[in-house]
């Protein structure tokens, strides 16, 4: 790793994807530290994913740019894609493979073999507890594991930069806390963007937020301040004054 | 490679395997015994088998190619595939391996007609060795051009007729219902057509002949198709 703690991890400048005359993303540029878990709100369409997408390398972004640990995703796609852990939206794993199958391939793709692999793997299960359908295809599993199973792959080789797209989306209210819970007692090494639509999450989780709208961002604060922002108090409140500025008066 | 392993490993997972293996060998037998009079002939060669393959794989290739880059666009795992600290480049050989070694068990479970063809007579098994040789490369080729056009399309009915008809053109660019027509409109292009003929280029094999320009044949057109994927990922990969 070539950071050391005082630079960012995460560092986006500028970044821009245009879709023929439609712009997803706008001038986006912000940057995480270790450290820091990143809260990333907006309604549905309003450019998480997309920006979510450049960041992983699995976009090429129109214009800007974005590094992970100091490697351009672009130019040095490999070297950042080694750094980080990445949750696609809507977790996608191969159905017909058992769930330690799909993280052994992982395991394999990430340079891991033999004891080494074991070891990772079985601490991954662990984490995301998936102990009970290790030997389960994917396919036959509920949602909230499917889920974890995603979140296990990324978590495999401990990158020191998690994106997670939606980690919560589909769990039930104890796997809520229970990915939560992992998220907070990771994120002291590591710097973390989790993108959601649910507001409670921010406050449980979350050091920063930034919330984003038609592709721009429209605040970036903790949410302490983000809280403030609206006579109420509340972040449902926030959120609407913020993200539909038209109707907001 | 391990792209290339958990693909394969994907195959017989699943029923396309078997389903596919069967359909092969049942295909080849039928129209080896009865289309191509393999017992009437009195000779001890394979010439009938070879005469049908390619156009065995002419259909059943693209039946395995469709799902390559097409299915993984469907499930969303190509966001997953192309995230891991693997090359783009790496991901398309991956799966044209997996894909052809799949294509080299289900050629090598063809064996009895071997057996059947040795306990008949005494036939050349160096013309067969290379006839097979032949064979691999031809399904290598059919398997380059449909992975290609399986990238292009998230639609898997779309990626196999696309598949079938290139592969169909590539194979019938020698015979004189293309080069006839050629002749007579752009006489050039008809030369063009008939060195570009996978068909052609495999008739040499089927001969016993290994040459190092139907070799070099092969291995461009395969080179070809793969980097035209390789650019077909990169630009359409999340669309």
């Amino acid at each position: 790793m070539s950071a050391d703690s005082s630079t960012p991890l995460i560092e986006i400048e500028g970044l821009t994807k245009r879709f023929g005359a439609f712009t997803a993303v706008d001038r986006v540029s912000f940057t995480v530290a270790r450290g820091e878990v990143l809260g990333f709100l907006g309604p549905n369409g309003a450019g998480k994913s997309t920006t979510m997408r450049m960041l992983a390398g699995f976009m090429n972004p129109t214009a800007g740019t974005a590094r992970i640990c100091g490697h351009d995703v672009q130019t040095d796609s490999v070297a950042a894609r080694r750094t980080l852990g990445f949750l696609p939206e809507g977790a996608p794993t191969y159905p017909e493979m058992t769930v330690e199958a799909f993280l052994a391939f992982v395991a394999a793709i990430r340079g891991y073999g033999g004891k080494e692999a074991g070891r990772r793997i079985a601490r991954a299960i662990e984490l995301t507890t998936l102990q009970g359908v290790r030997m389960q295809p994917v396919e036959t599993l509920s949602k909230g594991f499917k889920r974890r199973v995603g979140l296990a792959q990324a978590l495999l080789h401990d990158p020191p930069v998690l994106v997670l797209d939606e980690p919560t989306d589909g769990l039930d209210p104890n796997q809520k806390h229970e990915v939560r819970a992992l998220i907070q007692q990771m994120a002291p090494e590591k710097a973390i963007v989790i993108s959601t639509h649910i507001l409670e999450e921010v406050g449980a989780v979350c050091t920063r937020a930034i919330v984003i709208a038609n592709g721009r961002i429209v605040a970036d604060a903790t949410p302490a301040e983000l809280e403030k922002l609206h006579p109420s108090g509340k972040l449902d409140d926030v959120f609407r004054a913020l993200t539909l500025p038209a109707k907001a008066a | 490679m391990i792209v290339a392993r958990r693909e394969l490993g994907g195959y017989f997972a699943t029923p396309v395997a078997v389903v596919f293996i069967v359909i092969f060998l049942a295909l080849q037998g039928v129209l080896t015994f009865n289309l191509g009079n393999f017992f009437d002939r009195n000779q001890a060669d394979l010439a009938p088998f070879f005469n049908f393959i390619p156009w065995v794989f002419l259909l059943l290739v693209p039946a395995i190619t469709m799902r390559l880059w097409a299915e993984e666009r469907r499930l969303g795992t190509i966001e997953l595939l192309l995230t891991l600290p693997i090359t783009q480049g790496q991901a398309v050989v991956g799966k044209f391996l997996a894909a052809w070694a799949f294509c080299a068990i289900a050629l090598a479970l063809t064996f009895p007609f071997i057996l059947t063809v040795n306990f008949l007579g005494k036939p050349d098994n160096g013309v067969i060795a290379t006839g097979y040789l032949g064979a691999l490369l031809v399904a290598g080729a059919f398997l380059s051009v449909g992975s290609a056009l399986s990238a292009a399309t998230k639609n898997q009915v779309i990626a196999f007729v696309l598949a079938v008809a290139v592969c169909f053109l590539f194979a019938v660019a020698s015979y004189p219902l293309v080069t006839d027509f050629l002749s007579k409109t752009v006489p050039t292009l008809a030369e063009v057509a008939r060195r570009l003929s996978v068909a052609e280029r495999f008739q040499g094999f089927t001969r016993g002949v290994i040459s190092l320009r139907d070799l070099v044949y092969f291995a461009s057109f395969i080179g070809f198709w793969l980097y035209l994927n390789t650019v077909i990922v990169e630009h359409r990969k999340a669309d």
